[in-house]
């Protein structure tokens, strides 16, 4: 299970107003998207854009018209990387490229991925996105990172995540694991008393808990949210199989780019943070 | 705003209605979603379901332009609930603060008698002269003011006007809008503005709980209320539901305008418009002989007992502006430099749209162009653009290249045959400037300078100071008319100037000891003070007035986020506010004659131990009971005004249909507002052609004219081009899917853009008729990195009967797959 001490994003979507800022400070802080061209989307009928999450983006705001008997409503719904304490892509990843931070949340190397996209067919929440790169050499798969990218890490500098920094009404708050999910409880029993019989808290339970946890109006699917979020069978295949098919690739392509070096850097890089923090850990 | 953003958090229920704070004034937002989540209701009434809407409590839908009859059928409701449950409202409030008690001449007429006119009307029914489209104005209300004959009170012996408390006299502004708004039932409403009648009562169940002592609600509205040739009277039709409530000067309650960008609020206050001086001062006109001649003429009188008449001060204001402008050299013997200064053609409208009409037949010659961009934001795209065309000479400061700069090269042009010599100054962003800027709450806060702008790009104050220095020197080597408006003017704000310099010049001095003056109180008509503008006077101090503040002396330097009294979310210390840091304005209006608060669990002020205690009051004096004045202070007889004799079109607000509309205004013969001027007849949509409702928004993603924000990447991504969105049904019966590229046309042009298709627009029920209704966004134009048409290219040359603010919210069209 998540621990009380783990860092969680909550996402209230009653509160979400969809301005977007959180897709725009994700790109910006995390540098997700520096080079594409304006025309790189068009407008389809929807306020959804792009349309759908990519290497550069990470975070996407989906709005999903309702239309009830009774009543129309528009929800939006915050989509990126639900951070869950039992992963499917930290389970089948080959090179450890997707770890869990100390914190609990799913944080990753791209340094040492190889690109084999395992962790695409693993996710519950189909987030993980590769490269268009055919060759599995030059491919790497990106996600939100919590903020974590080494040189781009907001968490370790005590801030809060960029999306969360940027939201207006405060419908992204983030904090320790226990008190974002006293939080939403609280919220939902809010709601509920003020008629929204079906508010409810997702994230607390599902796959252990998710670091992402979700304010819902309504069931998970209205926001295309699953029920009962699975590992994907094929992920839980004993990792033993797995994994040395996944280290296979890794190491052909260590060996045709020579990039051993970059993994040794990135896992030297990753070592001195840990041990920057375990020392801050000390001061405190 | 009456009130100001933190206040929003104090109120039981807001209702927004001609704005959309969601996606236009997101980062105030979150003042809205703090009242909801301490459990106020919000409620939206719009043409479309917005990103505002999903947010509300209760979502009602209502045609563009038809916000007077959903107001008049509130007001009706509320006229009708009060004789039932009496002890739901606040009678005291309705009696004592406002004109409802006031008796109006027998032989007004309204709307009713009249086929939707009133008396004194200079033309016929449906009237297209322009030179009879008004009311004869012919008798004094006051100094300076002239009202119609018949529009007038019944006045007592010493000329105030006769009231009558109990409200029953047939005559009482109270009878006349009982009267005149009778037929306003639920089903009338939806017959005008396509409401269903049960989402009707249940906004009007809601909003008017608001009206019980010890409740209040607040009204926040933006550009779907003012742009309309009834706008003011839009606004008016809010007052009036607000003072029936007893909402003004509560805290939680008011009328809040949301303004569009961060400093609209300071260039307002600053004399944006022609027809002001800075504060609010009338302009002088060519009718004013002399200083004295003016100040006759502007000044308010009343013979009203108990009315402060604020206004009566105004003398003061004007003579140490006067003073600011030009020190030393401003005399009593030249009317303090009055008569150094060109005045403007009395009774000439020089707003918007005359100025681009003035423009495009080739009047005026040279144009300076900050911090807009005409070529997308004004209405009837092409005519404004056209217009630049005549222009000898054009200069535009901006960050970037703009429509309105790069127009002599826009698409189907040929720059050859352009003669506008246009000079682009690369201009400096907020961030790479220190100063003051005023929100929508009337707050000034001061920002300082976080970096150097780009290459050569300067300041505003930069150019203008560059400008004014040559200007200085070639009138005073060549002369000119009224020269020595130019070349007496003190000019000294350092090298760069300095915006510091600049504030203490707004805020003002004593002249006799050279000190900054504590508050425009102090202000003197004899030439001994100054104050650029007399709003601000007590905004930046002496050091020592101020020691604690980040730049002493400088009030809206403050951050100190102390809550304040009776911890209403005052934070009298952060920032500044005029007046006078008062930060609910007609705050006397939330007590009764005793200075006890109607809301004793949000007080805004309170007379204790001889002492008002709260916010700044609206003046020292105490309390009605004990000899102190009628609180609505700005007006000449102190009292709140349902009944508004100085308006162009009408005393009281009566639903018109907009210039160009789909059907016959269903409730009088009377079709369109009768006092607005015509400027381009022969370009209103034949209905028959053009059967649809057209409106025009903004989205959260882009930024107005959209230089800040089509340039962005980012933002492009999410937003990438220009849309319209319809209904289901409209879509259907065009022939048009969802994301397929459409053009709409008006009579002024036509525009293509992808297509929205949703259930967001619903097609309304007008009078047994089905009227679509359309929407386009109006960001884009033909630079930048995203381009695409501007919605403007459909909206008229037609404004506001008495501000001429553009009717961009409701006209005419068609659709059809491109």
């Amino acid at each position: 299970m998540a621990k009380d001490t783990d860092r969680a994003i909550l996402f209230d979507s009653t509160l979400c107003m969809a301005c977007r800022g959180c897709q725009a400070a994700c790109k910006e802080w995390n540098e997700t998207d520096e080079d594409f061209l304006p025309s790189d989307t068009t407008m389809d009928g929807s306020y959804e854009n792009p349309p759908n999450t990519s290497i550069h983006t990470w975070l996407l705001i989906e709005f999903n018209e309702v239309d009830d008997s009774d009543s129309f409503r528009w929800l939006f719904n915050r989509r990126s990387c639900m951070h869950c304490t039992n992963a499917g892509c930290v389970l089948v990843c080959p090179t450890g490229a997707l770890f869990h931070h100390d914190l609990g949340f799913v944080s990753y190397n791209k340094d040492i991925c190889t690109g084999c996209g395992y962790c695409v067919s693993a996710c519950p929440f189909n987030v993980p996105r590769l490269s268009e790169s055919t060759a599995n050499i030059f491919r790497k798969q990106d996600k939100c990172t919590f903020c974590t990218t080494a040189g781009l890490d907001r968490i370790s500098q005590g801030w809060q995540p960029a999306c969360v920094k940027s939201c207006p009404p405060r419908a992204l708050r983030s904090g320790n694991w226990a008190d974002m999910v006293a939080y939403g409880k609280d919220r939902v029993q809010t709601l509920q008393g003020q008629g929204h019989g079906k508010a409810h808290l997702y994230g607390e339970k599902e796959l252990d808990g998710l670091h992402v946890l979700y304010v819902l109006d309504d069931a998970p699917e209205v926001y295309r949210l699953p029920s009962n979020p699975e590992i994907p069978a094929v992920a839980t295949i004993d990792n033993e199989i797995l994994t040395p098919v996944g280290l296979g690739i890794f190491v052909a392509g260590a060996f045709g780019l020579g990039i051993n070096y970059f993994v040794a850097r990135a896992n030297a890089v990753r070592e001195t943070e840990k041990e920057k923090e375990k020392e801050k850990e000390k001061e405190q | 705003m009456s009130n100001h953003w933190t206040d929003v958090v104090n109120a039981d229920v807001i209702l927004t209605i001609g704005g959309n704070p969601a996606e236009n004034h997101p980062a105030v937002f979150i003042h809205v979603t703090r009242a909801q989540l301490q459990g106020a209701k919000l409620i939206h009434v719009d043409p479309r379901f917005t990103r505002t809407s999903a947010k509300a409590d209760l979502y009602a839908p209502m045609r563009s332009g038809t916000d007077i009859s959903f107001m008049s059928g509130l007001i009706k409701y509320v006229l009708d609930d009060i004789e039932a449950n009496p002890d739901n409202y606040n009678l005291t409030y309705i009696q004592e603060y406002t004109n409802a008690s006031f008796l109006v001449n027998p032989d007004f007429k309204g709307p009713v008698e009249l086929d939707g006119l009133f008396s004194d009307y200079a033309g016929s029914l449906n009237e297209m002269d322009n030179a009879k489209r008004k009311y004869n104005r012919t008798q004094k209300l006051d100094s300076w003011q002239t009202i119609p004959e018949t529009w007038g009170y019944q006045t007592d012996a010493n000329g105030a006007p006769k009231r009558d408390k109990t409200l029953q006299d047939p005559n009482c502004v109270f009878q006349i809008m009982k009267r005149q708004y009778d037929k306003f039932t639920p089903e009338m409403v939806s017959r005008v503005c396509g409401t269903p009648p049960d989402k009707f009562l249940e906004v009007a169940r809601t909003f008017t709980a608001s009206g019980k002592p010890g409740k209040s609600g607040t009204i926040l509205y933006a550009m779907g209320t003012t742009q309309h040739t009834y706008g003011t009277q839009n606004i008016r039709s809010y007052v009036m539901l607000q003072m029936l409530l007893g909402n003004i000067g509560l805290a939680g309650g008011g009328i809040n305008a949301m303004r569009g960008e961060s400093n609209v609020q300071g260039s307002t206050d600053h004399c944006l418009l022609y027809h002001i001086l800075p504060g609010y001062l009338p302009v002088f006109q060519d009718v004013d002989t002399s200083l004295d001649a003016y100040l006759t003429r502007v000044t308010p009188t009343t013979n009203m007992p108990n009315s402060l008449n604020y206004w009566s001060n105004r003398p003061k204001y004007v003579v140490s502006l006067l003073k600011a402008w030009y020190g030393d050299a401003a005399t009593e013997g030249n009317g303090f430099g009055f008569d150094f200064l060109p005045k403007i053609e009395a009774g000439k409208n020089y707003s918007w749209i005359p100025l681009f009409e003035a423009m495009h037949s080739g009047t005026i010659k040279g144009c300076f162009c900050w911090g807009q961009n005409p070529a997308v934001g004004g209405p009837h795209s092409t005519l404004e653009r056209r217009a630049l065309h005549e222009l000898d000479w054009l200069v535009v400061s901006d960050l970037w290249h703009t429509e309105t700069a790069d127009f002599w090269h826009r698409p189907g042009v040929d720059p050859s045959a352009i003669k506008t010599e246009v000079f682009l100054l690369p201009a400096a962003n907020s961030f790479e400037k220190e100063g003051s800027v005023t929100n929508s709450g009337r707050m000034a806060q001061w920002r300082y300078k976080a970096a150097d702008g780009p290459a050569e790009s300067r300041e505003d104050t930069w150019m203008i100071d560059r400008i004014m220095r040559r200007l200085k020197e070639l009138y005073d080597q060549e002369g000119g008319p009224s020269a020595e408006s130019i070349t007496q003017l003190t000019w000294d704000f350092g090298d760069p100037p300095n915006p510091r310099t600049m504030a203490k010049e707004i805020n003002g001095y004593d002249l006799t000891t050279g000190k900054l003056l504590d508050s425009f109180g102090d202000l003197k008509a004899d030439g001994s003070t100054t104050s650029g503008n007399w709003l601000y006077c007590n905004s930046y101090v002496e050091p020592e007035k101020e020691p604690d503040a980040p730049i002493p002396g400088n009030r809206m330097s403050r951050r100190d986020r102390t809550p304040g009294p009776f911890e209403i979310n005052m934070h009298p210390n952060w920032a500044w506010v005029w007046p006078l840091n008062r930060r609910i304005i007609y705050n006397r209006a939330s007590v009764d004659l005793d200075g006890v608060p109607w809301d004793q669990d949000r007080p805004v002020i309170w007379w204790r131990n001889e002492e008002w205690v709260g916010d700044v009051p609206d003046g020292a004096a105490p309390p009605m009971n004990q000899g102190g004045y009628l609180p609505f202070i700005m007006k000449p007889d102190g009292v709140g005004l349902f009944y508004g004799p100085g308006l162009a079109d009408g005393p009281l607000p009566w639903h018109y249909e907009p210039w160009e509309s789909p059907i016959d205004n269903p409730v009088s013969k009377q079709q369109l507002d009768p006092a607005f001027h015509i400027f381009r007849p022969a370009e209103r949509a034949d209905r028959q052609q053009f059967p649809i409702v057209g409106t025009t928004y903004r989205v959260s993603e882009h930024w107005l004219g959209g230089q800040m924000s089509r340039n962005s990447p980012w933002l492009n991504q999410m937003m990438p081009e220009p849309f319209m969105e319809m209904s289901e049904e409209l879509a259907a019966e065009k022939g048009i899917d969802n994301g397929d590229y459409a053009i709409v046309s008006s009579t002024r042009g036509d525009v293509k853009m992808k297509t929205v298709v949703t259930k967001r627009f619903r097609p309304f029920e007008v009078g047994g008729q089905t009227v679509h209704q359309i929407g386009v966004v109006w960001h884009w134009g033909y630079v930048g990195l995203s381009t695409g048409d501007s919605g403007n290219i459909l909206t008229p040359h037609e404004g506001d009967a008495n501000t001429t603010i553009p009717e961009y919210k409701a006209f005419l069209c068609d659709v059809r797959k491109a």
